[in-house]
């Protein structure tokens, strides 16, 4: 028997984009391309590609919505010339009066993680317990397992935090070499310093 | 400059604000925890306060020298107790060393965290929503067809009476083995032997474990002689013909 001809949509990749574009908002957290390909039913291959027309369809300066890759995943953000009026909506309470003390605690972790308070005390030269609290009940690090050794709580980053940050994943860090002298640079400049030292 | 430069010294610190008496003070009675305080930052304010004055008051940075050292002593016994024993054996330039690399580990982190800050100001204009993981929702779980007759047939199997619980155990009750005693002198005053196994098979497993015991006691008195060809082989009872109590008694049951 002939089945009846049916309409193809002109591009069915543009359905897929469309079906995309439905689950990203209504997502609350970054969706990676696996989560999108199961809940779409469809191939991998095809779900990268209708994220390629999204991208290009949400982007700054074209939407008020834009599309980005971040956490791992895909997520819609608003775009950053309505940043002014989404401010007077909502504030960013999770990196609100974040301390120096807080963001040095964080680098430590999302650089040395899995890492425990009693190594990033002995990192800062200071203890670190009321900071990692703090880091925690803003969602930005968690537990993860303990140090075998001493038995102490370890911490890691959460996807909260590459998200706050603008992070695809931790390797977007720039490398801590590039960042700072080495060990040599700073025992010399030690000496310049006991040297000047007046008599 | 004042007569106690060093100790009204304002400090501004992260954990504490106050001046430096103070802190002194918390911190011997043990009000203020030393890991939580910024050295570094007192020692920062004092240099600056020096910066300030034209002359140098020997007497002042003497104190301070003296209050930090110590500060500073407290502070890493505190903060390193019982680790790095290796430390205390350093020399001097391998303590330079291990101090220079530390302090160049801490300079990199702290780069870390000024490139973070750098970063959340300029993603500070992305707006995004933000919320807990939805739930996912549960695969159906499909039950193979029943057969409504097999339910009611288990159902009814779990409604019917228990089987009373047996408590005949309880009232487990021993023959006295003086009745045995009499049984065997009675066989053996008729025979001269026979055999344990064939005489008790037809009684109760309590009853036969009596009868043994009554067959231990007249061998013990030396009214009978004992023997088993082999493990588990039947016991043969004798009839011993002259009583002799003195007599050695020499085993010859080997059954276990």
């Amino acid at each position: 028997m002939d089945r009846p001809l049916r309409l193809v949509a002109a591009n069915p990749l543009d359905r897929l984009a469309r079906t995309l574009e439905a689950l990203l908002v209504v997502a609350s957290q970054p969706l990676s391309p696996v989560d999108l390909a199961l809940a779409a039913g469809e191939h991998p291959d095809r779900v990268e590609m209708a994220l390629g027309l999204l991208r290009e369809r949400f982007q700054e300066g074209r939407s008020g919505i834009v599309l980005e890759k971040v956490a791992g995943g895909w997520a819609f953000r608003a775009s950053r010339e309505a940043a002014e009026a989404c401010g007077r909506l909502y504030e960013r309470p999770v990196e609100r009066g974040l301390s120096g003390a807080a963001l040095e605690t964080l680098a430590v972790i999302a650089y040395l993680g899995p890492c425990s308070r009693p190594e990033i005390a002995r990192l800062r030269g200071v203890a670190a317990d009321s900071v990692v609290a703090g880091l925690v009940e803003r969602g930005l690090i968690a537990e993860a397992g303990r140090d075998e050794s001493v038995g102490a709580v370890r911490y890691r980053v959460t996807p909260l935090f590459e998200r706050i940050f603008g992070l695809d994943s931790l390797s977007e860090l720039p490398r801590l070499d590039d960042l700072g002298g080495d060990a040599e640079e700073i025992r010399g400049r030690l000496e310049t310093v006991a040297e000047k030292r007046p008599a | 400059m004042t007569a106690t430069p060093v100790r009204d010294l304002e400090l501004d610190l992260e954990a504490f604000e106050g001046p430096f008496d103070l802190l002194l003070a918390l911190v011997l009675r043990e009000e203020l925890d030393l890991a939580e305080i910024d050295v570094a930052g007192v020692v920062l304010t004092f240099v600056e306060l020096l910066a300030e004055r034209d002359e140098l008051d020997l007497d002042a940075c003497g104190e301070f020298l003296v209050l930090v050292a110590a500060l500073l002593e407290l502070k890493a016994r505190a903060l390193l107790a019982g680790e790095d024993p290796e430390l205390e054996d350093l020399d001097p330039a391998a303590a330079a060393e291990e101090l220079a690399r530390r302090l160049a580990e801490y300079r990199r982190i702290k780069e870390a965290a000024a490139w973070l800050a750098e970063r959340l100001a300029t993603e500070r204009d992305r707006y995004f929503r933000l919320g807990p993981a939805p739930l996912a929702p549960q695969p159906e779980r499909r039950l193979a067809d029943q057969d409504p007759e097999q339910l009611a047939t288990v159902l009814r199997a779990l409604a019917a009476e228990p089987p009373a619980v047996s408590l005949a155990h309880l009232e487990l009750r021993f023959p006295p083995v003086e009745q045995f005693l009499g049984r065997f002198r009675a066989l053996l005053s008729r025979r001269t032997q026979f055999d344990f196994d064939t005489e008790v098979v037809w009684m109760t497993r309590v009853e036969q474990a009596v009868a043994f015991l009554a067959l231990l006691e007249l061998r013990k008195g030396g009214e009978i002689d004992l023997s088993q060809a082999e493990p588990f082989a039947p016991i043969r009872v004798r009839r011993n013909a002259v009583t002799k109590p003195e007599r050695s008694h020499a085993w010859t049951v080997r059954s276990a």
